[in-house]
């Protein structure tokens, strides 16, 4: 018989269930698998019923973030040769509520990213015909790794902080924040502080650290963060101090 | 068919479930040292203010076994404090010089320094 691994996947169904139970799979084994393979193999194979997220397979779409043997992670991004010899403990994202089985509801996500209105904001918006925001490529280097950002929610998953409050803006909206504050072409800082500035904005974060350790894209959440710390006491106490500081 | 999403209660032993938690959790309760240090060194002051008397019992508490016990436990908790803060600078404050960014061990190290050079400075300002 060929070579197998052991799945142990969260199971709830909102029709049927009134808690989530592990169910486990057996699945062949193969050095070049990913969980989402080993999970796919399932749906096709053994049972159509498992549901969960994917788009790419290849950590662009950030869709498949489920918490593999306790940690964040994408299903696309593990490989089951770092398991081989143990059951694979499969549940879906920490910190947000169960849709159905390893689908998450995202909607509280959502609605925090666009608090921080992550687009550019122009002091006066010029209209298409005259041409592209100019921007030098030193510019473009003080914030492009905040822009790598893919949405996948792990970081809203490993900060505990998101879990004790859930009014927390988080992670990754704080991280876009401070990635359009930083672009040259943006004039939309004063707009979002209200909201990134706030208790449940950067000053809920208490620098655990775990977005970045478990970012697959390397933005670096924590930094973002402590960083909009500095700049939002400056212009704090800039407010404060200088005549005709705004509030 | 309805919604009916199952929320996941926290337990209140959380911090317990993942190692980078808990020595999150051991970071954040240094500053009860800290706390508790400063209050000693603040009553030192007081003391002093009070006459030789005073302060002579202030310094025989502090050298009392318990008090030599806790000023260690201090000491320990003040280290992870600094050296777990030390660490996080570069992220907090990343510095770049002529469009290059500084290195995060440049950081880091320019703290060591700063720290070294100051207790010396206090050393020999004690006389040691």
């Amino acid at each position: 018989m060929s070579e197998t691994i052991t799945l142990e996947v969260l199971r709830y169904n909102p029709e049927a269930d009134t808690e989530p139970h592990f169910q486990t799979y057996t699945v062949p084994y193969q050095d070049d698998w990913v969980v989402l393979d080993a999970l796919n193999h399932v749906k096709d194979h053994l049972d159509s019923t498992l549901s969960y997220r994917w788009s790419c397979h290849m950590a662009v779409c950030g869709s498949c973030g489920m918490m593999i043997n306790g940690e964040p992670k994408l299903g696309c991004h593990a490989f089951l040769r770092d398991y081989k010899g143990t059951v694979i403990k499969i549940e879906p994202l920490d910190h947000f509520p169960i849709e159905r089985d390893l689908v998450i509801v995202q909607d509280s996500f959502m609605e925090k990213l666009s608090s921080v209105k992550p687009y550019i904001i122009a002091d006066q918006p010029k209209p298409i015909s005259e041409g592209e925001y100019l921007q030098t490529p030193g510019q473009l280097k003080l914030f492009k790794q905040y822009t790598q950002c893919i949405n996948c929610l792990l970081c809203y998953a490993a900060c505990p902080q998101t879990a004790l409050n859930e009014d927390f803006v988080g992670p990754a909206a704080l991280a876009l924040a401070h990635r359009y504050n930083l672009d040259s072409r943006d004039c939309g800082k004063d707009e979002r502080a209200e909201v990134v500035a706030s208790n449940e904005g950067i000053w809920e974060c208490t620098f655990v650290g775990a977005c970045s350790e478990v970012c697959p894209k390397h933005v670096d959440p924590a930094a973002a963060i402590q960083q909009t710390k500095i700049s939002a006491s400056i212009d704090w106490f800039k407010a404060l101090l200088l005549p005709g500081g705004k509030k | 068919m309805s919604r009916r999403p199952y929320v996941r209660k926290i337990e209140r032993n959380w911090w317990l479930s993942q190692p980078r938690y808990v020595s999150y959790m051991l970071r954040e309760s240094t500053c009860l040292f800290i706390a508790l240090y400063s209050a000693l060194l603040t009553d030192g002051l007081i003391r002093l203010s009070q006459g030789q008397e005073a302060w002579d019992s202030y310094v025989a508490a502090i050298s009392s076994p318990p008090g030599v016990v806790f000023q260690v436990i201090c000491l320990g908790f003040a280290v992870i404090h600094s050296v777990t803060w030390f660490n996080v600078t570069p992220k907090a404050m990343p510095l770049a010089l002529k469009g290059e960014p500084v290195p995060p061990k440049v950081i880091v190290g320019a703290h060591y320094a700063l720290w070294a050079a100051v207790s010396l400075v206090v050393l020999i300002a004690a006389g040691v």
